[in-house]
């Protein structure tokens, strides 16, 4: 049978994974916003197998939930890259210090 | 080794692999592609897990809604490929050997909680987890249901405020003018005389 831990290391490896695309693709923010998704992917991995293994549903409603945020998070974050690309003509992360924080 | 487990180990492969692709390909459209069949392999993953609502809902929402957002503002964005890849080579040690570091903690922490935690039960097919988990979103959790709906309103006026924008010479209606405007402005009133019908005779 298929056991808890491995679905709990099949989460830990894509959280990793999107770790390690967060460090290689320091530049792009879209495909910072996909290890963002990549994340919550492994979250809801994990939450949705220790809902199964505990016969317990509450941890599809919070999956649920996670999903609803992940969707609004993409939205505004895409539009705030629109409106960026549209005033600075580049989505490189390195370009962006007009703060000068 | 069961049916299921074939099906688990084929699709956590793909998984894995469709991952290291989203974060490894040069071209952002091919990574949104690959994101897709991440999703559709982890969708199959939740469907062994018997949450078949939820394996529904990120095929439709993520696959068919927010990847489509993905791919639209990537093919909308000219962007300039070889500058993103900058320091890709420079990096990847350190990515990588983060990346093990976290992966290698964690399995030593989570491998092992096996079987004690296994109180999963085997479903028939007359349980229905669409149903449960109406149920239990529309009593327990309606509160916290309602709060992601107004999450949802904000993200639609956000994105929308954000990206919004007026161009001078483009022609737009003016709501207020057109709502305050006056009858003597429209209508000119007019004296004349009745004219006389055909073959009438006076």
């Amino acid at each position: 049978m298929i056991e808890l831990s491995d679905y709990l290391i099949l989460g830990a490896i894509l959280f990793s994974l999107s770790i390690a695309g967060i460090f290689l693709n320091r530049k792009n923010v879209i495909i910072l916003l996909m290890s963002i998704e990549l994340m919550l992917l492994a979250v809801n991995i994990n939450f949705i197998a220790f809902s199964h293994f505990l016969n317990n549903i509450e941890g599809q409603v919070f999956v649920f939930f996670i999903l609803t945020v992940a969707a609004a998070e993409a939205a505004i974050g895409l539009a705030i890259l629109v409106v960026l690309f549209r005033n600075k003509r580049s989505i490189n992360v390195g370009e962006l210090d007009s703060l000068k924080g | 080794m069961g049916f299921e487990k074939i099906l688990f180990y084929i699709f956590s492969v793909l998984l894995i692999m469709s991952a290291t692709m989203v974060i490894s390909v040069r071209n952002p459209v091919k990574a949104a592609l690959f994101l897709v069949l991440t999703f559709f392999a982890s969708a199959v993953l939740w469907l062994l897990l018997q949450a078949e609502f939820l394996a529904i809902v990120l095929v439709l929402v993520y696959v068919g809604a927010v990847m489509v957002l993905f791919l639209f503002v990537v093919m909308m964005l000219d962007i300039n490929i070889e500058r993103m890849r900058a320091g890709f080579i420079r990096y990847l040690p350190v990515g990588i050997a983060v990346a093990l570091g976290m992966v290698g903690m964690l399995i030593w922490i989570v491998s092992g909680e096996g079987s004690a935690f296994d109180h999963s039960v085997a479903r028939d097919a007359s349980y229905n987890n669409t149903a449960e988990l109406g149920r239990l979103l529309y009593t327990d959790y309606v509160y916290p249901f309602e709060i992601a709906a107004v999450i949802l309103l904000v993200a639609i006026i956000a994105a929308i405020t954000l990206t919004l924008r007026r161009r001078p010479n483009t022609k737009h209606q003016k709501i207020e003018q057109q709502v305050a405007v006056k009858r003597h402005q429209r209508v000119r009133m007019v004296k004349m005389q009745t004219e006389k019908k055909f073959g009438e005779k006076r």
